[in-house]
């Protein structure tokens, strides 16, 4: 009898939690149903059926398909970068011997990463404009000014190289955490054989590291097919749709902008489908060929 | 330990010392250059001559942004929104981490519960259903729209969760012998232990409330209704057209707009602020957070 009654205390307690995430995920999920319908807002996830239409509809469109190489294309570097810069920032990092610098770089660099792409872009606008402190810089050293968010051949590596810097303090922290956790028996030993510091790092640091280095690149690889929306869509414009239109923006362009809900979503269909094929994946990869486990 | 006091190693640690300097301070001069645009004469910004050190030194800008109307009315929203939506972040994560952090044995159906939940880290239905049911629900232009879809951040929930399953047993146990119900045990003796936790997870859903700018655009077709993130996005589309204008040559539109380049990167400056202020916090608690989090739920 007692155990019933504080049964029915938990139960309770769930409950809020379970309605508004059945409200707000699960109903939307329910509703990507729209992708196969016209939708119509007055008969709402109960449209006409169209079958794969939309998707037809997308495909032939030049435009979207363009897309799709241009966030493949963006989020591919993205991702090598995002991995490799963190790792070196922190093997570095790890060399310091004071800890009291150590933190001070830490504080630092992980700045950007609390701020919203708002701001950043902000930022970004300011010092990135053709009368910026970049150019002006490069103007120093000789350089002719560079339209970095004017030049559609520019773009994608400016919303590469600026994501990796507002990113890469997040992962250096993770990276010098999992470092602080290398037994300093194993370099010690290492050192009685006669190894450098260098070969210390390439033998013991980085063969350790690599769960961890797994475990992020495959948590990135989720994202793979977002490649920055809050980052693109703050930064780019018409001039540069060509090369730096990505998924994300087109969808909502497309699908909020113009309300064409059932194409939009087909859209997000489409990629959520690659996403988890690309995260199933990897996670299968880093099991057979890492023997690693992430969950 | 000659190894750490040979020749290359000293040269190691120098160029090691000056490329870390290098490297951080591409993380904090553009914001000093900000600060510095934003205490700046239009005249100086325009000419290209701001640094790192404000010249012509006013604060035109912040006085601007103070008492002109949208950029308080937007703070205002953002404020109310953090308040509302942290509050009914941690309500939620409380109560939906104390009966997932028990054992299958002790709170029937548990492990379904957790698939429930951790099924939505996975698949989304992304922006345009979301968009339609919270629209059909009528929160457009209401402050609910920003704070109900997140209503229960789940990653954040199962980190609470994690940190009630590493508090020992026998504290519960005590408290049921004497007779407590649940609810008591969760509110008398847990939450008072639970405070840095607590302190973690609040952090959090405080940053992604304040940096939320997105749901701002999309759910809010009155701009009055934008909270502050939201009101600065737009201020960078006037930008945007700006870049255009240059293209076209149309050089008196790109001047006038360069002139609001002060104001812009006072209001800016200005939204960082918050962020800034618990920053310390956020570091503090970030990694404890991430570590816990990744135990398996």
């Amino acid at each position: 009898m007692k155990t019933l009654k504080r049964q029915w205390q938990y139960h309770a307690m769930l409950i809020p939690g379970v309605i508004l995430v059945f409200i707000f995920s699960y109903i939307p999920l329910y509703g990507l149903i729209i992708a196969f319908q016209e939708y119509n807002p007055g008969t709402g996830f109960a449209s006409p059926w169209v079958g794969l239409d939309n998707f037809t509809y997308l495909f032939s469109q030049p435009a979207f398909v363009k897309t799709i190489w241009n966030t493949l294309y963006i989020a591919c570097f993205k991702l090598i970068g995002g991995v490799v810069v963190p790792v070196i920032v922190a093997l570095l990092l790890n060399e310091l011997v004071s800890e009291k610098i150590k933190r001070i770089f830490q504080t630092l660099v992980y700045i950007p990463n609390f701020l919203s792409w708002v701001i950043m872009a902000g930022v970004l606008m300011e010092i990135l404009s053709r009368n910026g402190a970049v150019n002006q810089v490069l103007g120093m050293i000789g350089i002719e000014p560079i339209s970095f968010l004017g030049d559609s051949g520019v773009f994608p590596w400016t919303m590469i190289v600026t994501d990796i810097w507002k990113g890469f303090g997040f992962g250096t922290v993770v990276y010098l955490a999992a470092l602080s956790g290398i037994d300093p028996g194993l370099y010690e030993s290492a050192m009685m054989d006669g190894a450098k510091r260098w070969k210390q790092t390439i033998y013991i640091t980085i063969p350790l590291l690599m769960p961890t280095i797994i475990l992020m690149f495959v948590l990135s690889l989720g994202n793979v097919l977002s490649a920055g929306f809050d980052q693109i869509f703050n930064l780019y414009s018409p001039i540069v749709y060509e090369t730096g239109d990505v998924i994300d923006t087109y969808v909502y362009r497309l699908g909020i902008q113009q309300a064409q809900y059932s194409v939009g979503t087909a859209v997000g269909l489409f990629k959520s489908v690659v996403s988890c094929i690309l995260v199933g994946l990897s996670y299968f990869l880093a099991d057979k060929v890492a023997g690693y486990r992430v969950f | 330990m000659n190894l750490y006091k040979s020749k290359g190693r000293k040269i190691f640690n120098i160029v090691n010392i000056i490329l870390l300097i290098i490297i951080s301070m591409t993380c904090v001069l553009p914001f000093i250059h900000l600060l510095a645009v934003s205490f700046s004469s239009a005249t100086a910004v325009s000419a290209g001559k701001v640094g790192f050190l404000p010249i012509d030194f006013n604060v035109a800008s912040y006085e601007f942004a103070l008492t002109g109307g949208r950029f308080i009315h937007s703070m205002l929203i953002s404020f109310e929104r953090v308040i509302l939506g942290v509050g009914i972040n941690l309500v939620l994560m409380i109560l939906t981490a104390y009966p997932l952090s028990k054992t299958k044995k002790q709170v029937a159906g548990r492990n379904i519960y957790m698939v429930f939940f951790m099924i939505t880290m996975l698949v989304s239905g992304g922006m345009i259903p979301t968009y339609l049911v919270v629209t059909s629900l009528g929160l457009k232009d209401t402050i609910w729209a920003l704070v109900l879809p997140g209503a229960l951040p789940v990653y954040n929930m199962i980190v609470l969760m994690n940190f009630m399953r590493e508090l020992p047993e026998e504290m519960e146990e005590a408290a049921a012998i004497d007779g407590a119900s649940p609810i008591q045990i969760l509110v008398r003796v847990l939450l008072p232990v639970l405070k840095p936790a607590l302190a973690t997870v609040g952090l959090f859903c405080i940053v992604a409330h304040w940096n939320d700018w997105f749901s701002g655009l999309i759910y809010m077709d009155n701009i009055n209704n934008y909270p502050l993130q939201t009101y600065l996005q737009t201020l960078l589309q006037n930008f945007s057209r700006m870049i255009q204008q240059g293209r076209n040559g149309d050089m008196a539109a790109m001047m006038a707009h360069l002139n609001e380049r002060t104001g812009r990167a006072a209001q800016l400056f200005l939204g960082t602020i918050p962020v800034m202020v618990i920053y310390p916090f956020l570091q503090k608690y970030f990694t404890k957070g991430l570590v816990l989090g990744s135990v398996k739920g």
